[in-house]
């Protein structure tokens, strides 16, 4: 397994209350993202555990768009990926983000 | 109090998720997780094996209502390493179950499972073991434990053996109950004994229709997330014990079936011997129909 770990200025906040929010699964082509509300409110941390080794620079580019666009302002992401391609990260991250922004029931 | 509100989505039991089903299955906004992700309890097998890990390890465990009274509910992730019991895993339906039983509380088993997780097999074996302990001590303790069928991953191995020691099963076309799977038996037994990739022969053997008519299972639902809310429902309005009585009808209902089936080939045989005239149409039956087909069925009311 190969871990890698992301501290990102995040210019925009993340929405809703909920303390935290879990999306996908871990199995192969796919990931689980659990979102935390435990960072400063104007960055993100993202851990990542994949059993894809040496696509750190693949990583970095898809969680800098993803921040960029999302979002995910003052949550600490925590992924298990199992070898899922950058188009089913960037969509479990959207997914993230919009599951944590739901009302609380 | 919140008044009881059914879930009115459609979903599809076998397509959805653990958590998706565990949302569907209890009243909106029920549900509380105990040992949830963000504690990451994980196996402490897989990463010797550089396999990854999932925070929950596979498994949903919590309370929530049903129809407004609280029931425990477990739930298996059939794609997470299909659903297989490690130590971890195992252990969090354990505490479910000692919980039921300090409570007294109903429990639902969303089984989703090929076994036991190879990788930790020991571990995995001894927690098939502690649970199936911790099941039958729920039911002595007057709860009732329901086992829900119907994931990609069917109820195979050791989740199979617990699904033995339940006080009802429901289950779906699409679940599938068997000790051993399809590609155990042709690896074991050879390709004239069992062809793993006929997958007729699969359903017809395992799957959800033919265990309901041989009394494997207590009742029939279509793939619907409402449908096995329903039965849930139904099922957890009568108590039934666990005593010496229960267990030696049951032993009379295997003898008896094994002598009535023993000689069978085929499960459409077995299906010909209960009588249903149109016994090679099963598969094909939609709900209605094949449920009506099956009033001469195997049961086993007396015996579970």
């Amino acid at each position: 397994m190969e871990t890698l770990s992301f501290r990102l200025s995040a210019p925009t906040r993340a929405g809703g209350t909920r303390m935290q929010a879990i999306v996908g699964v871990v199995a192969s082509g796919n990931l689980e993202v659990l979102l935390e509300r435990a960072a400063p409110a104007d960055s993100c941390m993202i851990d990542i555990t994949t059993a894809a080794h040496g696509f750190g620079a693949v990583w970095d580019a898809v969680v800098r768009d993803f921040v960029a666009r999302r979002p995910a302002g003052g949550l600490r992401i925590s992924i298990n990926d199992g070898g899922a391609r950058p188009d089913t990260v960037a969509l479990r991250l959207a997914q993230g983000v919009r599951k944590i922004e739901e009302p609380e029931r | 109090m919140i008044a009881a509100t059914a879930n009115t989505d459609s979903l599809s039991w076998y397509e959805a998720s653990a958590r998706q089903r565990i949302d569907a299955l209890v009243d909106p906004g029920s549900f509380a997780e105990f040992i949830g992700p963000e504690q990451r309890e994980m196996s402490p097998h897989l990463s010797i094996f550089d396999l990854p890990e999932q925070f929950d390890d596979g498994i949903v465990v919590g309370r929530g209502r049903l129809e407004g009274s609280p029931v425990l509910v477990a739930a298996q992730e059939g794609r997470f390493m299909g659903g297989a019991f490690g130590e971890v895993h195992g252990a969090k339906l354990t505490g479910l179950l000692r919980a039921a039983r300090a409570l007294q509380q109903d429990v639902l088993i969303l089984f989703d499972t090929g076994g036991v997780r190879l990788q930790e097999a020991n571990a995995g074996e001894l927690a098939i073991a502690e649970i199936m302990r911790a099941v039958i001590e729920a039911r002595r303790a007057g709860a009732n434990v329901i086992g829900l069928i119907g994931g990609r991953a069917g109820c195979y191995g050791g989740g199979s053996l617990i699904a033995g020691t339940c006080s009802r099963l429901i289950v779906s076309e699409q679940g599938r109950i068997s000790v051993s799977g399809p590609e155990v038996i042709e690896t074991n037994k050879g390709i004239e004994e069992f062809d793993s990739r006929d997958r007729a022969l699969v359903w017809r053997t395992m799957g959800g229709k033919h265990r309901y008519l041989i009394g494997g299972a207590d009742t029939f639902v279509d793939d619907e997330a409402l449908a096995f809310r329903q039965a849930a429902m139904d099922a957890l309005k009568v108590t039934r014990g666990c005593g010496v009585a229960v267990l030696e009808a049951e032993q009379t209902r295997l003898e008896r079936r094994l002598q009535r089936f023993g000689a069978a080939r085929d499960a459409v045989e077995i299906w010909q011997a209960l009588g249903i005239d149109t016994s090679t149409d099963i598969p094909a039956l939609p709900t209605d129909a094949f449920l009506a087909a099956a009033n001469n069925r195997e049961n086993a009311d007396d015996a579970r």
